[in-house]
């Protein structure tokens, strides 16, 4: 499933009802991984999508050129390499097992290693915070299939623990060290614990990252909990408490910011976010701080004490504080990895120290800080499904071609996320913004478009129930148009107003635009530059 | 040739049996601006663009020229939201998810047995309309159950669905005459499903209907009216549009020299073949209702706010620059994306019961004919060149099989 691109048309929920549901209008559920006997039911569904976001027994690629029936695609590379030669993959996950995919169906037929730390197969986390923690699906349903037809070496349990550029050696922690022409960095990000490692070791107290988290999660709350506490109202969070409400239990949000979801998306949509959260009978108090957690005597989570000297019962406390770059393992390497993430230019490849870029190292996923032509070559590091597929792909393509045959990673940022019966979706960047406009639809109701503006530009928007229109969006921010959108359009409130937009104040803002997408084929699609008057 | 004599050739009774070289022609001119000011879209990324484009509109109030209003409201094809979104999402709430997600699921064996009585009503011949015998009284006595029409009124509507699809423009005769025949069948039908409506009041049943008319909702009700409109628009929707897509079927696969033999052994090859007709043999050619709310630059032309546009459907299916060898019927295809529902917010509402439809007459229609071959091709057509399809499909065959289930 891609759902990335799923604009919420329903049409597979209508023709595999047992695999596919709507919560709400727009929000999709799935089982990844459904039985057999609903085989006929699944292409039904799959070839009634419109948009082509469901794939059965065939690899999902964002980079479709135009013509997918090639099985393969353009690459142009060094061909000896691409017969005899070998790549490792740090990181078996999302963008580490696509990139195994893409460069076996571009014509890599040279040795792949792939490493990963976890034991299981690469899965897909978006479920765990959905349906795995409802129970609708259980854990081993996440899987992302195909691996097993790629013809990869697969060290499992294996962490990487340094990387050796001048000998082109990946060592592991078992001691083993493996010789690679061209490795891809794909280590992700983990969750960022409880600060306070005893408080953190409280029987009932978790982070979600991992199947295993998911798993005892699930177990606590199937077991039955008085409370729910969640630190944290980021997207993780706020999907967690938006399962608790839909089971049925009871849960206190506690969030540092000023409302759910303001760091992504600002303060202005994170209040809508709020007010669904209170609305659905979350105890949700934003502004105020988990100060500690206390145990019992059996070292048991009890509760928590909070920053307005108020205190909550819980005996589950699920910790959503966001997360951190799994770079440690590179430390010496030479490369540019911090706690941003792995430097890269706009093809995937690494950047060291000096910003110099390398041949033969690339980095893809979570991991990866990369510069962004349409936000002025500012470097993000961005926690998206659908980032962690295009950059793998990307990574894949350039691994196998030639420098003129690269291409660039220009997909513009999308995210969605499923919680309360809203889908949310996001294209572009929420938090380069100073102002935004609810351009269609009502916030009252939960269908609308907010688009976020800098300095006069365009750089995001954001969908609730929405998502059909947001591909138009996407194309204004790539054509750098003007802001506010001021449009005659369908749905239209009878006012543009535009507000500030209130985000987190860290991130240097973009200066105008200077350049523009075009071309729709991944082969063709370029920057251009444009000047400002 | 001019463009806008070109697109004049499509509507062309004569080039019914095959426009598609005449698209091909078109596509040259992604935006072809006609003789009276409306402009035709023909190229699949522009017109999917101008789908999911929120400053085009279907409701034709907006046009710098207005038509004169009608006696009865727009139904939701043609009006926008939010009043769009309210007024599907009341029908949906019975028809879909999330509310009813096994209304059509629940429909599989009763649409197997519709189809399984109708091939048999051709047994013990050796010749049959696929039309009359098959295509067309399959979804209208499907959209009738749904809905909950009885059976023996189905003549009486039949006349007059018929009258409002074949003056669907754009086309054939004068605008004018075109727009009052529609209108009168429109009332009567308008006027026969109202009634129906008022006794689903009083009695509920099991039917959309019945749903309709009675759910009161935190996002409110239909009105009277509307559930009139809504009623005539599925019943319309709902029957002239999948006939076309089983016939076109059946003349495509009796095309295909191997592709019956193949829907015989392959049983899930029917559902590609169906998404690859939308693509290739679409029910629906033109959506010929938009309107430009604000001035939009599509393929450097810009269509000034309060224009019709034309957003050819057909054409953009058959795009090189989107599908690889288009004019090739290719049920393998691994990714077949075609604009036979439209797209955007009004896609097509009952796409997943059409497809169903389409899946089961097809396939068995394969498995049960005994060597079945074309009698005349190419087939008479319909008039309209906007839901176009044959009229008749006489085919010969030389046995029909009997039933096997599925
Ligand atoms: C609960 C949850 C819900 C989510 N929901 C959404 C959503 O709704 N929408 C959305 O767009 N995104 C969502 N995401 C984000 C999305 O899942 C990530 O963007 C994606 O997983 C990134 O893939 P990745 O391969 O880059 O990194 P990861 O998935 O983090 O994988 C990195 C892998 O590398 C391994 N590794 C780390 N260090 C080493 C080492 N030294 N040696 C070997 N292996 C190592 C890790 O154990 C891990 O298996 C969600 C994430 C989570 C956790
Ligand atoms: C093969 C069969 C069918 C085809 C090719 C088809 C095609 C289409 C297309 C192209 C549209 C878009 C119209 C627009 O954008 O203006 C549409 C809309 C619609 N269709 Fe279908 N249709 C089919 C069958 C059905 C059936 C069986 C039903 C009813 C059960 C139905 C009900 C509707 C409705 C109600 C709309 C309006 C949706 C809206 O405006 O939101 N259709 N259809
Ligand atoms: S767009 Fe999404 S909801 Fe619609 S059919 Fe595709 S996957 Fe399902």
């Amino acid at each position: 499933m891609d759902l990335t691109r799923c604009q919420g048309y329903g049409q597979c929920a209508f023709m595999a009802p047992d695999v596919f549901t709507m919560h709400g209008q727009e929000a999709l559920m799935y089982d990844p991984d459904p039985e057999a006997a609903q085989r006929e039911r699944v292409l039904q569904a799959a070839a009634a999508c419109p948009v082509q976001a469901i794939h059965i027994d065939r690899m999902a690629t964002q980079h479709r050129t135009r013509e997918p029936e090639l099985s393969y695609a353009t690459s142009h590379g060094d061909d000896a390499f691409k017969r005899d030669g070998h790549i490792v993959i740090v990181g078996a996950s999302l963008a580490g097992g696509r990139a195994a995919g893409v460069l076996r169906r571009d014509g890599f037929k040279g040795r792949l290693t792939l490493i990963g730390d976890e034991l299981y197969e690469p899965y897909d986390r978006p479920p765990l915070s959905k349906q795995v923690l409802t129970g609708t699906i259980t854990v081993e349903h996440t899987a992302l299939p195909h691996l097993r037809e790629i013809e990869v070496e697969f060290l499992s349990g294996t962490p990487a623990t340094g990387l050796d550029l001048a000998a082109k050696q990946v060592r592991l922690a078992d001691g083993r060290q493996i010789d690679f022409d061209k490795v891809l960095i794909a280590t992700g990000v983990r969750a960022r614990p409880w600060p306070n490692e005893q408080e953190a070791a409280l029987d009932g107290v978790h982070v979600l990252r991992t199947l295993d988290d998911a798993h005892r999660i699930r177990e606590r709350l199937a077991a039955g909990v008085r409370r729910v506490l969640i630190i944290g109202a980021g997207f993780t969070g706020s999907e967690v408490a938006s399962v608790c409400r839909d089971l049925d239990l009871d849960v206190t949000v506690v969030e540092a910011g000023p409302a759910p979801l303001a760091g992504a998306l600002g303060k202005v949509i994170g209040e809508v976010a709020a007010r669904m959260q209170r609305d659905a009978g979350v105890d949700l108090r934003c502004g105020i701080k988990v100060e500690a957690l206390d145990g019992d005597a059996d070292g048991r989570v009890r509760g928590a004490r909070l920053s307005d000297g108020s205190t909550v019962e819980a005996d589950l406390v699920v910790v959503a504080l966001g997360a951190v770059r799994n770079i440690e393992w590179l430390a010496g390497s030479g490369l540019a990895a911090g706690p941003w993430g792995v430097a890269t230019d706009a093809g995937c490849r690494a950047v060291d120290i000096n910003g110099l870029v390398t041949d033969d190292v690339f980095v893809a996923g979570d991991v990866a800080r990369f510069p962004h032509p349409v936000y002025h070559y500012q470097f993000m590091a961005l926690e998206h499904w659908g980032n962690a597929v295009a950059q793998a792909e990307i990574a894949a393509h350039n691994m196998l071609s030639d420098q003129a045959h690269r291409w660039p990673h220009l997909s513009l940022p999308v995210f969605w996320s499923n919680q309360f019966g809203v889908n949310i979706k996001s294209v572009g960047v929420p938090t380069i913004a100073d102002e935004l406009v609810i351009a269609q639809g009502s916030v009252e109701e939960r269908r609308f478009v907010a688009v976020y503006g800098y300095r006069g530009r365009i750089t995001a928007a954001v969908t609730f129930d929405q998502a059909m229109w947001l591909d138009f969006y996407r194309d204004l921010i790539q054509r750098a148009a003007p802001f506010p959108p001021d449009f005659q359009m369908v749905g239209r409130p009878d006012e543009l107003l535009a507000v500030p937009a209130e985000g987190p104040p860290r991130l240097t803002p973009a200066e105008g635009a200077t350049v523009v997408v075009t071309g729709h084929d991944p082969a063709e699609r370029r920057v251009t530059l444009v000047r400002h008057q | 040739m001019e463009p806008a004599r070109i697109y004049d050739q499509i509507h062309e009774f004569d080039n019914r049996a095959d426009p598609y070289t005449l698209y091909a022609e078109l596509r040259q001119t992604p935006v072809v601006r006609l003789d009276d000011g409306a402009y035709v879209v023909n190229t699949y990324e522009h017109i999917v663009a101008l789908l999911h484009d929120p400053r085009v509109s279907s409701d034709s109030r907006n046009l710098a020229h207005p038509p004169a209003t009608e006696q009865l409201p727009p139904s939701f094809i043609r009006v926008d939201p939010p009043e769009h979104d309210r007024l599907r999402g009341l029908t949906m709430r019975h028809f879909g998810p999330p509310h009813s997600p096994l209304v059509v699921e629940s429909m599989r064996g009763e649409l197997h047995e519709l189809v399984k009585d109708l091939i048999d009503g051709i047994a013990g011949r050796n010749q049959a309309d696929i039309v009359d015998d098959v295509a067309y009284p399959f979804p209208v006595t499907v959209i009738c159950r749904l809905l909950g029409v009885p059976r023996e009124d189905e003549s009486r509507f039949h006349v007059w669905a018929d009258e409002i699809v074949e003056t669907l423009g754009p086309g054939e005769g004068s605008v004018e005459e075109r727009t009052r025949r529609r209108q009168s069948a429109g009332l009567a039908l308008a006027g026969y499903l109202g009634e129906l409506a008022q006794s689903r009041r009083e009695n509920p049943r099991h039917d959309l209907l019945s749903g309709l008319v009675t759910y009161h909702g935190p996002e409110g009700s239909m009105s009277e009216t509307e559930v009139m409109t809504t009623a005539v628009l599925l019943l319309i929707a709902g029957h002239e549009t999948t006939v076309n897509l089983i016939t076109n079927g059946m003349l495509t696969l009796l095309r295909n020299p191997g592709m019956l033999e193949r829907l015989r052994e392959e049983p899930d090859l029917v559902i590609g073949a169906v998404e690859e007709l939308l693509r290739f043999e679409p029910p629906v050619h033109f959506l010929p209702q938009r309107v430009a709310l604000d001035d939009i630059t599509v393929a450097d032309v810009t269509i000034p706010r309060g224009s019709s546009i034309i957003l050819a459907l057909a054409s953009g299916s058959r795009d090189p620059a989107h599908v690889h060898d288009p004019d090739r019927f290719d049920p393998d295809r691994p990714y077949i994306q075609h604009l036979g529902f439209g797209g955007g917010i009004h896609n097509c509402f009952g796409a997943p019961l059409a497809r169903l439809e389409a899946q089961i007459a097809l396939r068995q229609l394969a498995k049960r004919l005994v060597n079945p071959r074309l009698v005349t091709d190419p087939p008479p057509y319909r008039p309209s060149s906007t839901l176009r399809g044959p009229r008749h499909l006489v085919i010969a065959y030389d046995d029909v099989l009997p039933y096997q289930g599925d």
